[in-house]
């Protein structure tokens, strides 16, 4: 299965991806500076997918999921892993092509493999949104999400957002052969220092997991989810100008604190203290904050067709 | 004759909604060019995952013209009228033509409309059809605003015939009409042209697709059996998941791969699930072991390497997949043979319903149950409580938590495995965790009803606790909404009881879970006094001794959950006690009246249910009306019996002319006894009988009544169809002959109560009034 065109590293195949989609035009960005379970959370995404504006961004997010912890034991399963996120508004035509054209760059011929697109919907409770799409495998392995947003934080999405997500750790080792996670070189193997994927992330995965599940102060989490709350109900209730009469509304600082509201309730979830029937409220109470920020987005400059003259 | 092709070509169509969707599209397609006049000769619909095709054939080439009359004004009527007429039918004064009429002159026009050619017809349905098609998911895409199930690519509108094709043009949303298509996505990606439909079905075939999905679907059933074939094993069939897998391909190339042999002591269910679910695989089984050792996968491509690299790619996540399988089932394991614990306790924390407690509170309403469906079922008393205490603890299993719909399947497993560590002897093993298997059952109106004693006593118990509780709530179906599947809980009861033959008598049973439930769930509404009420009523309802019940009923009483088994010697914490001082007043006099009504009422139900339920089974409604207005009919057994025989014996000629005498003696007796003030019951003598046929009436009813009596005491229905059946001749005969209402009031009387024998041989039966015809 080796040839030329194979990537030798996890950095390899996010390099490929990179300049792949910087090469279709899209916007490479960096992760967003704060804890999100998913791609989707990145304001990149999340915000820009509401509005008029044309928008083409992609982007690596590390993201967190408490409860998938295992200490670094499980062969696919990791609290932190990284997730690789595109997102195209209007959603163009050739967007499946632009897809399959990515797996090629990373070594992924689909002459050789088989790759299907397995009907797939998909819906955040927490964001408000959901859209339809499919799971895309390759030999019988989900790859990708690839996703046509209908709705976000409430709001009918128009145009049409197309997000690809991929799951970069699992994509790696299907295209390097690894079986498992930890074994994954992670720069390249003849690098005068090899550092493979455990080199960088074994003792991490540990530490977190024994954290996520037994050591997280759930009593100060249940304080700053209710801090998160409302600091972003605040932000949102504060008046439109500020003291000098500009216009401002603040719908990315609201949104952090929703995004910090999401990742405590995951972690609280982790820590086993949310029953099944307070599970419901809490997600509603995160929706809540992600429409009425939705909403404000709404009303700036950035959901505007066309950007204001400076 | 012009034939008509159609094609949608779109992004991914999900699998589930093909089969739909090509009967939407012939549907609304043919619907609407006959609605606008057309005619055809046949049609037919395709489906592959990435297009929708429709081919109409001997299509008309223009429907045809049309003419209409209509009449207007009088021709002395003011020109406004006039004008107005014109307008309304597009003619000229000219064009009309005046007729007499019976008040004079009348204009009248004649409009007509030339027939429209099949194109334009073509056009018009298609796009309302592509606009309004019902797609059970559809979403927009880019900057448009049309929604289809994916993003819409192109359209083929084609209509041809012997001097050629022509694309019918239409532009949807900015997708115009051609004539051109794509093959496969990787194998064929370049457009084509084609000029109908055979040409379109040829083409797409030399392009690597299949249009047909039925053929598809046979594709791979041939090559999946013959690549097991050539192993010796069999593939496990399933419809549903060829239908699916024929609707994610467009050239299915099916491969075969083996499991590992670290994986092959996993269950079957368990290997079948993980297979089918995550990868959709088919199941290969080993004859000779009985083992599924191998599976096949469906490629949707021919490749260099035959497929190598997808089947290894297959067999890599099937690994993975199978290693989280047997980590969750050797943890399980460990976990049953321990005892199972630790899920005991577990289910306490799971929510059943808000108002009706825990998974944990509501095993043990079931295991409480289970102990009286027992005893009608014959089933060893220990044994049904036992496993119904045990079968649901798999829900807290990891295997379980991956895999819901194995629910059941691996209690079998881990319950078997608890029992082995137990020393139980095998057969009680055997009976316990089949029952845990099987308690769910039957699910569906085709699935199978179990037949063990155990598992017919815990599969009873459960459904009746689902019906009493919510019953006791007030969430009852209404209409097509039955969130909680009650009408599917009550034809399960009603099978179980039917296929085994089980004599139940619903009603006390019924009205004793209610009374539970009604001083127990959310809404309850007693205090110290009333619970001391409701618990005299229970014990009185269950014929069992007040004292008894005390501890047994004090546990159930409350549901904080401590507490599982009953037991004499228990004490009460203060909490409890609390609990039960606190609620709310109320008599237990109360309670035991509403938990009578809400009993009769789900009976009522069941009823319904059984009569949906009988009718299947070809028994006439009112002849289900007629039986459930006898007393008995809470043992839905002997209802389904008589009705079963008297529904055979009303298709014979006796039994048809009885009816009509049983109801005409009734007839004349309902009439005299209005009159005459007196209901005739006793009393008829042979003595004043004045005719042979009368004399031979009594001498049948002699023979009749007691081996009627005697058939139904014994519950031989058919046997008491045959003695009332042997009245038929002899009360023809006295209708024919005799005269009810003579001036003799002796004999009109004596033959009024003769008259009251036969209603009453009836009544014994069934309330023939309510029998139709």
């Amino acid at each position: 299965m080796t040839s030329p065109n194979k990537p030798r590293s996890f950095q390899e195949v996010i390099l490929r991806l990179q300049n792949y989609w910087a090469a279709q035009g899209c916007a490479v960005l960096q992760p967003y500076d704060m804890e999100v379970g998913a791609g989707t959370f990145h304001p990149a995404t999340t915000l820009r997918a509401l509005g008029e504006r044309p928008w083409a961004a992609a982007y690596v997010q590390p993201s967190r999921r408490p409860t998938d912890g295992r200490y670094g034991e499980n062969p696919n399963r990791l609290q932190h892993y990284y997730q690789y996120q595109v997102i195209i508004k209007p959603s163009p035509a050739n967007l499946q092509d632009l897809y399959l054209g990515s797996l090629k760059a990373i070594g992924l011929d689909p002459m050789v493999h088989d790759v299907r697109f397995v009907e797939d919907d998909w819906e955040s409770p927490t964001l408000g949104a959901w859209g339809l799409g499919w799971e895309v495998w390759c030999d019988g392995m989900e790859v990708s999400q690839f996703t046509y947003f209908q709705q976000v934080g409430g709001h009918d999405c128009r145009p049409v957002s197309g997000e690809l997500t991929y799951g970069l750790e699992r994509l790696a080792m299907y295209v390097l052969g690894v079986e498992h996670v930890m074994d994954m070189p992670f720069n390249d193997p003849d690098s005068p220092i090899r550092l493979t994927y455990a080199d960088i992330f074994r003792q991490t995965e540990r530490e977190y997991s024994r954290w996520n599940f037994d050591q997280a102060d759930t009593d100060m989490l249940f304080q700053h989810f209710k801090d998160a709350e409302d600091e972003c109900a605040r932000i949102l209730a504060a008046p439109e100008t500020d003291s000098a009469g500009r216009r401002i509304p603040m719908a990315h600082p609201a949104y952090d604190q929703c995004i910090k509201a999401s990742h405590i309730f995951n972690l609280l979830d982790a820590r086993g203290v949310i029953s099944v029937t307070e599970r419901q409220a809490y997600i509603g109470r995160v929706r809540a904050l992600a429409k009425a920020c939705a909403d404000l987005f709404l009303t700036t400059d950035a959901a505007q067709l066309e950007a204001p003259a400076a | 004759m012009p034939d008509l092709l159609i094609e949608l070509f779109s992004e991914e169509i999900p699998a589930r909604m093909q089969a739909r969707a090509r009967a939407d599209l012939q549907r609304l397609v043919t619907d609407g060019l006959v609605e606008a006049g057309l005619t055809y000769t046949s049609a037919g619909a395709f489906s592959t995952p990435r297009r929708l095709a429709l081919t109409v054939e001997g299509l008309s080439a223009n429907s045809p013209t049309t003419r209409e009359e209509r009449k207007g004004p009088r021709t002395d009527a003011p020109d406004a009228a006039l004008d107005g007429f014109l307008r309304s039918t597009g003619l000229t004064r000219d064009q009309l033509e005046a007729r007499d009429d019976k008040k004079g002159q009348v204009w009248f026009a004649t409009i007509t409309k030339p027939g429209r050619p099949a194109a334009d017809i073509v056009a018009d349905v298609l796009e309302r059809t592509i606009r309004d098609f019902p797609w059970p998911k559809s979403m927009r895409w880019g900057a448009g605003s049309l929604r289809w199930v994916r993003p819409l690519h192109s359209i083929i509108c084609l209509l041809s015939d012997e001097s050629g094709s022509t694309v019918v043009p239409l532009t949807v949303e900015g997708i115009t009409s051609g004539n051109t298509t794509r093959g496969h996505r990787f194998m064929a990606p370049d457009a084509f042209t084609v000029t109908g439909f055979d040409d379109y079905v040829a083409k797409l075939r030399r392009a690597r697709v299949m249009l047909d999905s039925d053929e598809r679907a046979a594709a791979i059933r041939q090559e999946a059996d013959s690549l097991a074939f050539a192993r010796g094993w069999d593939i496990v069939p399933d419809d549903g998941l060829l239908a699916e897998v024929a609707g994610l391909v467009e050239w299915p190339v099916p491969l075969m791969g083996v499991i590992e042999d670290r994986f092959l002591d996993l269950p079957p269910e368990v290997l079948q699930t993980s297979m089918k679910e995550h990868q959709k695989f088919f199941s290969a089984r080993n004859p000779k072991t009985g083992r599924i050792e191998g599976f096949v996968t469906v490629a949707n491509i021919v490749t260099p390497d035959d497929g190598a690299t997808i089947l290894a790619g297959n067999q890599r996540v099937l690994a993975a997949r199978l290693s989280d399988a047997a980590f969750f089932y050797d943890n399980d394991l460990r976990e049953a043979r321990a005892g199972m614990e630790n899920w005991a306790e577990g289910l306490k924390s799971v929510t059943f319903h808000n108002e009706l407690g825990s998974q944990a509170a509501r095993v043990r309403r079931i295991a409480h149950i289970a102990r009286e469906t027992a005893i009608a079922v014959g089933a060893d008393v220990e044994h049904a409580v036992l496993a119904a205490n045990l079968a649901k603890l798999d829900l807290r299993s990891a295997m379980v938590g991956e895999f819901p719909e194995l629910q059941g399947v691996m209690g079998k497993y881990y319950v078997g495995e608890a029992g082995k560590q137990q020393n139980a002897d095998e057969a009680s093993i055997e009976a316990i965790s089949k029952a845990a298997r099987e308690h769910y059952a039957p699910l569906g109106p085709s699935d199978e009803v179990p037949t063990a004693p155990v598992s017919v006593a815990v599969a009873l118990a459960d459904k009746i606790d689902i019906l009493s509780s919510f019953w006791a709530i007030d969430e009852k179906p209404t209409g097509s909404k039955d969130p909680f599947a009650l009408r599917r809980a009550a034809l399960g009861v009603i099978r179980l009881l039917l296929n085994n033959d089980i004599k139940l008598q619903l009603n006390s049973l019924l009205v004793g879970r209610l009374l539970w439930a009604l001083s127990n769930f959310g809404n309850a509404k007693s205090n110290r006094e009333g619970i001391d009420n409701a618990r005299k009523a229970y014990a009185q309802a269950l014929g069992v001794d007040e004292d008894q019940l005390m501890a047994e009923e004090l546990v159930t009483q409350f549901q904080t959950g401590e507490i599982v088994m009953p037991s004499a010697s228990m004490t009460l914490d203060s909490n409890t006690l609390h609990a039960i001082l606190d609620r709310p007043k109320t008599s237990g006099q109360d309670l035991l009246s509403d938990a009578e009504s809400i009993a009769s009422d789900l009976l009522a139900f069941l009823h319904d249910r059984l009569k949906v339920y009988l009718r299947d089974q070809g028994i006439r409604h009112d002849i289900i009306d007629a039986v459930l207005a006898q007393p008995g009919n809470d043992d839905l057994v002997l209802v389904a019996n008589r009705a079963t025989a008297l529904n055979d014996m009303l298709k014979t000629d006796d039994g048809k002319n009885l009816t009509q005498g049983i109801k005409r003696a009734s007839n004349i007796l309902t009439q005299a006894e209005a009159k005459d003030g007196v209901e005739y019951r006793f009393g008829a003598d042979p003595k004043f009988a004045e005719t042979d046929e009368e004399r031979a009436l009594f001498t049948a009813l002699d023979t009749a009544e007691p081996a009627i009596k005697d058939a139904m005491a014994k519950e031989d229905f058919p046997a008491a169809m045959t003695a009332i059946a042997a009245l038929r001749g002899p009360i023809d005969a006295f209708f024919e002959a005799v005269q009810v209402n003579t001036d003799n009031q002796i004999v009109r009387r004596n033959r009024l109560n003769l008259l009251s024998r036969i209603r009453e041989a009836g009544r014994q039966i069934a309330d023939f009034g309510k029998i139709e015809g």
